[in-house]
């Protein structure tokens, strides 16, 4: 492996860490629309927290998906071609969420909102979970052929293991949708954000719990990588420590921050394991390897160049356009 | 289950579904992005809130396409894995390159500026919020520029080596790719098509307006910003695909022949067959209606000249792929798809032309000839819908004549799908798209209609100072 393949495989991970960072709380203010918020000027309100933002969060995964097939076509090939119909699904989600923000303002009729919002809901919900749920299985190992095609049963990616997976996940960007709305408004919506956060970090814990068992049984992850792992998912209990206590102590950034980086720490969990592979496949002869995945060095340095350079730029614009809405909202 | 469907035939199906209805929004935002700037900066510069109003007005109908083309355009990034895997191996070093640049240059640019542009009105000062509604618009053709880099290389493929060892495809110059000539045709052409797309939309939109006689100033106003666009990106396009026209005579000549109907060689003068009956099985055409010399006008700007015909073009194919291909390839490309579309794309581009200089005289300041002349606001209407005719007929003569490879001379479709998706998760999706595309599409329509329905009322009567909330109800209904 060279070092150029090994700083890609980190870089992907950096896009989805974002990618689940950002568009994490987004799925979860998703899903507040239909569950926090009771009134349509809170559902106004909470949909405004990520109006102007959630499609520049949306382009982490464009990213994080071109940058996967300018670095890594195989892995791409095999993972977008092997997960179809969970990839279709997950289309599908953010499709439906994607025209809801704009259909739903033009609607004239309660029913007519309503019906975008379900859609926005259901379509954060749906999206948070399947994501979970595939990279979940990925990691458990999937029937792959020597050509790096995958042939996977329903069984295979709905199981036991994937679905506390995608549960996780599930509840995961949820709280993290709601540390992010009690950072930005105001009032009985921000403390029922609170209200609300406190049981279910309780069930946060359960859940991360029986992730880990099912980790130990399902992955080889504990035997592989014992240290890194356990210190892995000891991190994510500790975060998950701290964004109780700063829900408990109303602190919100910081559970806000520690709900994300559980979120990142979860995706550098899932990294970790599958390093120095791409795909894990059931017979390991045909695991896909990082050495044999990768494109050629000239595309693999030119592609570091250019991104090297236009990423500070990006980002620059990118935190400004959050800094210039930094305001709470009133309802 | 056997439906006698392939995985290919599905797959490809599935791509054309796709790409062209993505491609309905691709260029309605790309022109709708760059009309409303006009109107911004026109309001900059002049001061004059009715320009204000008409970007924040065309910019509702904008707002509504950029949701569809953003939300279809995910598709497309994940079906070159999903769909097509075998390519994404043997083109990933190439193609991969250009997608992500794409992402980290134009999409985040364009979707972070939107947001400050949509929320922005009432936070920043007039230049720095029109400089917003640039920056996406710039945004939309750097994507686009991106984009049609890596589809010009599976026309064109150039910079690159086939590697020994592995067989794919191989990056050799950066450099190469990005100057591909098919892309620096390809890109202007397309961009003044969408601009084409954008100036048409709203000229057509307001035409319908002032069929109702609702806000005649207003619509009159945006009619003549619109068709000034438009008639000068009319000439663009026309322009610009002429000079491809004699470009693929050289590089794609299979391609030209079949948008000429032509399978025996011209011969030289060459006339050009307005019409023509095709018979595709036997490689032949019927009956034709001819115009003398024009087919040389067309290709080499003079009044002679041979043009190959099919027949010609499909044995010098034969003995250059034969070797790596086998005998058994047909190289033949849909012929009657690719003639008509030809005659739909140039024949809209004549009418564009003529309807923009009609349109711009009867709207003269001084003249209220186009309010009274509702035969030309009906056929300014009706061409809402002509661009995206045109748009979609330019994509099907392109990508239908580059059969039967995916990437020029290197790849064949067949061998480009995926061999592990199977025909019931293709009908499957197949069907989804379907059905989410018909309710996405009209939707769409009816917000739309809806848009102009209300017309502009709710902005020109709200205070200067008013906040504009893009989300907001007041936004929209007149409860
Ligand atoms: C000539 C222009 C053009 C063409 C041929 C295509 N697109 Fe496109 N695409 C755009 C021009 C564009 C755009 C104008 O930039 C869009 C449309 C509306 C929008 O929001 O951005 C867009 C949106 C868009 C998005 C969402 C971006 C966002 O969230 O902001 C993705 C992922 C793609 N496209 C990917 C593709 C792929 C993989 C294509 C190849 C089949 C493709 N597009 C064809
Ligand atoms: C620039 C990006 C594009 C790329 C990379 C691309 C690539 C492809 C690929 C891989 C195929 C499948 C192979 C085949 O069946 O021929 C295809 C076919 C096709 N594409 Fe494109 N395409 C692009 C843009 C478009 C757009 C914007 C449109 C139309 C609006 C379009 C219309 C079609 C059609 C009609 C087919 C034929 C499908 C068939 O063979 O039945 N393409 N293109
Ligand atoms: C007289 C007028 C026109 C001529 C001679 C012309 C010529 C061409 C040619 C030769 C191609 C195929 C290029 C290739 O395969 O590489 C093409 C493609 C295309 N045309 Fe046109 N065109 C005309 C008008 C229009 C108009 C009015 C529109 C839309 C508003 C349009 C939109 C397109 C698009 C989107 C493509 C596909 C992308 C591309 O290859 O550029 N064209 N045109």
């Amino acid at each position: 492996m060279s070092n150029l393949q090994f700083l890609w495989f980190i870089l992907v991970g950096v896009l989805f860490s974002g990618f689940f960072f950002l568009e994490g709380f987004d799925f979860g203010v998703g899903m507040a629309i239909k569950s926090l918020a009771q009134t349509r000027e809170e559902r106004d309100v909470v949909i405004h927290t990520i109006g102007p933002h959630w499609d520049a969060n949306e382009v982490w995964l464009i990213t994080a998906g071109g940058a996967m097939f300018a670095s890594f076509p195989m892995w791409y090939a095999s993972l977008f071609s092997g997960f179809y119909l969970i990839l279709l699904l997950i289309l599908v989600a953010l499709i439906m969420r994607g025209v809801s923000f704009e259909f739903r303002s033009r609607m004239e009729s309660e029913a007519g909102r309503n019906f975008w919002e379900w859609a926005a809901a259901i379509g954060s919900g749906c999206a948070a979970f399947l994501f979970g749920m595939m990279f979940t299985a990925m990691v458990k190992g999937m029937p792959i052929n020597a050509n790096g095609d995958m042939t996977a049963h329903f069984t295979d990616y709905v199981n036991l293991f994937s679905i506390v997976g995608g549960v996780a996940v599930t509840l995961l960007c949820y709280l993290h949708g709601l540390n992010f709305i009690r950072l930005k408004t105001t009032g009985t919506l921000r403390e029922r954000a609170l209200k609300w956060a406190k049981p279910l970090y309780w069930v946060l814990f359960a859940g991360e719990v029986v992730f880990a068992i099912l980790l130990f049984f399902n992955t080889d992850f504990f035997t592989k990588k014992p240290v890194s792992t356990l210190i892995l998912v000891v991190a994510l209990v500790v975060l998950t420590c701290l964004a109780t206590y700063g829900v408990y102590g109303n602190h919100e950034w910081l559970s806000f921050i520690s709900s994300g980086l559980s979120l990142i720490d979860v995706v550098v969990l899932l990294f970790n394991g599958l390093f120095p592979r791409v795909m894990i496949a059931n017979n390991p002869v045909n695991s896909i390897l990082i050495k044999d995945a990768s494109n050629s060095p000239y595309t693999l340095h030119l592609m570091t160049v250019i991104s090297l350079t236009v990423l500070p730029i990006m980002l620059i614009y990118f935190i400004w356009s959050y800094w210039v809405f930094y305001k709470r909202l009133a309802s | 289950m056997n439906l006698g469907l392939s995985i290919l035939s599905l797959a490809r199906f599935q791509f054309a579904m796709t790409t062209v209805f993505h491609f309905f929004f691709v260029p309605l935002s790309i022109g709708l992005a760059f009309v409303v700037a006009v109107m911004e900066t026109i309001y900059v510069v002049k001061k004059d809130t009715m320009y204000k109003h008409m970007a924040q007005f065309w910019g509702r109908i904008f707002l509504l396409s950029f949701a569809v083309g953003v939300v279809t355009g995910i598709i497309q990034e994940f079906q070159f894995g999903m769909n097509w895997s075998e390519y994404s191996r043997f083109m990933g070093d190439i193609f991969g390159a250009p997608l992500a640049i794409e992402a980290l240059v134009a999409f985040f640019m364009e979707s972070t500026f939107i947001g400050l542009w949509m929320f922005g009105w009432d936070r920043f000062n007039a230049k720095l919020h029109c400089a917003f509604i640039w920056l996406t618009s710039i945004g939309t053709m750097i994507s686009a520029m991106w984009i049609l880099a890596a589809n010009s290389f599976m026309q064109n493929p150039v910079g690159f080596m086939i590697n020994a060892k592995t067989g794919r495809a191989q990056m050799t110059s950066f450099g190469a790719v990005v100057k591909n000539p098919q892309l620096w045709y390809e890109l202007p052409h397309v961009l003044f098509g969408a601009f084409v797309t954008g100036s048409f939309v709203v000229a057509g939109m307001a035409a319908f307006a002032l069929l109702k006689k609702k806000n005649v100033q207003f619509f009159r106003k945006s009619i003549k910003v619109s068709l000034i666009i438009g008639l000068i990106a009319t000439i663009g396009v026309v322009g610009m695909g002429d000079v491809q026209t004699r470009y693929i005579i050289k590089e794609q000549p299979m391609k030209f022949a079949a948008t000429e109907g032509l399978y025996k060689d011209s011969g030289s003068p060459a006339a050009w067959a307005v019409i023509e009956g095709i018979d595709s099985q036997n490689h032949k055409s019927k009956w034709s209606i001819e115009v003398p010399y024009v087919l040389d006008i067309l290709s080499y700007h003079k009044l002679h000249g041979n043009v190959k015909g099919q027949n010609r073009i499909n044995k010098e194919l034969h003995a250059k792929y034969d070797k790596k291909f086998g005998k058994d390839m047909n190289y033949y490309v849909p012929t009657k798809t690719l003639f008509w579309s030809f005659r739909t794309m140039a024949f809209s581009g004549g009418l564009f032309a003529l309807i923009a200089i009609i349109g711009l005289i009867f709207n003269r300041a001084s003249s209220t000839l186009i309010e009274r002349q509702r035969w030309f606001l009906w056929v300014l209407g009706i061409c809402t819908f002509l661009p995206f005719v045109a748009n979609t007929a330019g994509w099907f003569i392109t990508e239908l004549g580059r059969y039967p490879w995916v990437v020029y001379g290197l790849l064949t479709i067949a061998d480009a799908v995926s061999p592990n998706v199977s025909v019931a998760s293709l009908l499957t999706s197949n069907i989804i798209y379907f059905c989410l595309f018909s309710g996405l599409g009209i939707v769409m329509i009816v917000l739309s209609r809806r848009a102009l329905h209300h017309g502009p009322d709710d902005l020109l009567n709200a205070p200067d100072d008013a906040p504009y909330d893009p989300y907001g109800k007041e936004a929209f209904s007149n409860e």
